[in-house]
C-alpha cells in the first residue's frame, strides 16, 4: 500500500482516472445530444399544438406540427413579416439577450418584467399562412417566483382567444401553480383581447370573485401576484410594444370579410 | 466484512439501516423531488444506479487508489456517473428531466452516494459493492415513495398521477393540502417514518445523551446585574 501514495502513482492515478472519466462523459453527451435536441423541438411543438386544442391525445405530434403550423418571424415594432430571418433558426430568447437585436426596457414601459424585449418575434400560423386559422404568440413575463413562458393563441380575427398555456413556470403548487389546471385554462377560449375600435390597449385582464363579460377570466384564488403577473404579460404582448402592430392587419382582414 | 451475505447486503439498508432514516443521509434531495411518486421513482432509480455503478468503479480500483487523494478520485467516479444519468434522462426520459432539473446533478452532493463509496467500496470487492450501492439506492428510494406518496395523495389527491380524492378545482370533494405540496411538509412525513421504523426496531431508538434534572435553586448573587 505504501507505493500506492508515492508522487508518481498519485499523478498516475489522478491522470488516468480523469482521462478515462472525460472520456465516459463526452461520450455520452455526444452520442445522446441528438436524441436531447430532438426532445426538445418535440416539446416545443407539442406545446404549441396544444395552445391550439388542435390537438388530440394520440395524434403524431411531428406530423400535426408539420400538416398545421407554419412559423414566421414577425417585426414587433411595424408588424411586418421579416424575409431575412429563417424561422427555423432564428431564436428570440438568444436575440433578447443581445443589445443589437432587442430594446432595453425601463419604469412603466416593462409592465411585463423581462427587462429586455427582441426586435423580431417567432409566430405561428395555423392553417393556411395568408389567412390562418389561428396565431400563436409566444408571451412571458414575471410571476410571483419568476419568469412564466407560454403560448397565447388567438383567433384569424386577431382579437379572439383560443388559449392561453404556460410551458414553464415555477409558481407556487396549488395556488399560482393552477396556471396549468385544464379547468382554468378552458376558460380562455372564447375571450376577447380588444375593446371595438381600440387595437391599441388590450381590455383583457384577471379578475377576483367572478369574472363577467368577455374581456375578464378568473383571477386564481389565493395567488394575486400570479394573477396580476398574467394580466400585465397579456397587457404588454398584446399592447403597441408587443404583437399590437402585428394583429391590426387580421382585424382589417376580417373586417373587411364580414 | 467478507462474511456479508447477499440478501443482507441488499436488505439490511432498506429497513435495518436505512441510510436516510437511520443514517440521517441525503435528506435534501429528499425534500426537495418527494411532491410526486412518479418524480420520487425516477429520482430513486438514479440514485440506486449511481450508488450501485460508483461502489462498483470505486471497489474495482481501490487498491491503486493513493490514500492522500481518494476523496477526489471518489467524486470524479461520482460525478462522471451523475453526468452521464442526467443526460440520459434527459434523452429518455424528457418530461421527467424537466421536473427534476437541477436535482439530479445534485446526486452528486447526495452524502450516501459518497458515504458508501468511503466505508463499504474502499474495503469490499466489487460484486459486493455494487450490491451495497444497490440496496442503499433502495433504501433511499423507498423513503422517497413513501414520501412521495403521501405528499402527493394530501397535496394533489393522487397516486402516480392518478386522481385519488378529486380535490375542489377539479369539482371533487378534497381539499388539497397545499402544504403538502411544499418541501417543509417532507420533513414531517420522513419524521413519522423514522418513529414507526423505531417502534419496529426498539435497537435503533439512540441512546439518550442526557437527561433533564429537576430544577436547582436559582442563587441570588448582588453582582448579577452589571
Amino acid at each position: 500500500m505504501a507505493s500506492n501514495n508515492s508522487i508518481k502513482k498519485t499523478l498516475i492515478v489522478a491522470f488516468s482516472l480523469c482521462v478515462v472519466c472525460s472520456v465516459v462523459v463526452s461520450s455520452a453527451a455526444v452520442v445522446l445530444k441528438p436524441k436531447q435536441v430532438q426532445n426538445q423541438e418535440l416539446d416545443r411543438k407539442s406545446n404549441i399544438l396544444q395552445v391550439t386544442q388542435l390537438y388530440r391525445p394520440g395524434d403524431d405530434v411531428e406530423d400535426k406540427y408539420a400538416e398545421l403550423i407554419t412559423p414566421r418571424v414577425v417585426n414587433l415594432e411595424n408588424g411586418e413579416y421579416s424575409e431575412d430571418l429563417d424561422p427555423g433558426s432564428y431564436d428570440q430568447f438568444e436575440a433578447a439577450q443581445d443589445p443589437a437585436t432587442s430594446r432595453t426596457l425601463s419604469g412603466e414601459q416593462d409592465l411585463a418584467g423581462i427587462g429586455r424585449q427582441e426586435d423580431f418575434s417567432t409566430v405561428y400560423l395555423v392553417g393556411d399562412p395568408e389567412n390562418p386559422d389561428q396565431i400563436v404568440l409566444p408571451i412571458r413575463g414575471q410571476g410571483l417566483w419568476g419568469l412564466m413562458e407560454g403560448f397565447l393563441s388567438v383567433r384569424g380575427d386577431g382579437n379572439t382567444i383560443v388559449g392561453l398555456s404556460y410551458y414553464d413556470q415555477s409558481e407556487t403548487p396549488g395556488l399560482g401553480g393552477e396556471v396549468d389546471n385544464p379547468r382554468w385554462k378552458a376558460q380562455w377560449d372564447g375571450k376577447k383581447i380588444y375593446d371595438d375600435g381600440d387595437f391599441q390597449d388590450p381590455e383583457i385582464q384577471l379578475v377576483k370573485g367572478g369574472a363577467s363579460g368577455e374581456y375578464e377570466v378568473d383571477a386564481l384564488s389565493g395567488a394575486s401576484l400570479t394573477s396580476r403577473g398574467v394580466t400585465n404579460m397579456l397587457r404588454f404582448w398584446l399592447s403597441e410594444q408587443g404583437y399590437a402592430p402585428y394583429l391590426a392587419r387580421f382585424h382589417d382582414d376580417s373586417a373587411g370579410g364580414a | 466484512m467478507a462474511t456479508d451475505s447477499v440478501k443482507d447486503v441488499v436488505l439490511s439498508p432498506v429497513f435495518k439501516n436505512n441510510p436516510i432514516a437511520l443514517q440521517v443521509l441525503g435528506i435534501c434531495s429528499a425534500l426537495a423531488v418527494t411532491n410526486s411518486m412518479n418524480v420520487s421513482l425516477v429520482m430513486g432509480l438514479a440514485v440506486i444506479a449511481v450508488t450501485a455503478f460508483s461502489n462498483l468503479f470505486v471497489s474495482l480500483i481501490r487498491s491503486h487508489i493513493p490514500s492522500s487523494i481518494r476523496i477526489i478520485v471518489q467524486m470524479t467516479i461520482i460525478a462522471s456517473l451523475v453526468i452521464v444519468v442526467d443526460q440520459v434522462l434527459r434523452a429518455y426520459a424528457y418530461e421527467m428531466s424537466k421536473q427534476l432539473s437541477v436535482f439530479v446533478g445534485l446526486i452528486i452532493t447526495n452524502c450516501i452516494v459518497m458515504g458508501r463509496a468511503e466505508a463499504y467500496a474502499m474495503q469490499n470487492g466489487p460484486v459486493m459493492s455494487f450490491l451495497d450501492g444497490v440496496g442503499n439506492g433502495l433504501g433511499y428510494a423507498v423513503i422517497l415513495l413513501v414520501v412521495g406518496f403521501f405528499r402527493e395523495l394530501l397535496g394533489s389527491g393522487s397516486v402516480f398521477g392518478f386522481t385519488v380524492l378529486t380535490p375542489v378545482q377539479n369539482g371533487g370533494w378534497y381539499v388539497p393540502n397545499g402544504l403538502m405540496l411544499l418541501p417543509p411538509s417532507a420533513f414531517f412525513v420522513i419524521g413519522l417514518f423514522i418513529w414507526v421504523l423505531r417502534s419496529f426496531n426498539p435497537d435503533q431508538i439512540e441512546k439518550t445523551e442526557y437527561r433533564i434534572v429537576a430544577n436547582s435553586k436559582a442563587k441570588i448573587k448582588e453582582t448579577a446585574n452589571v
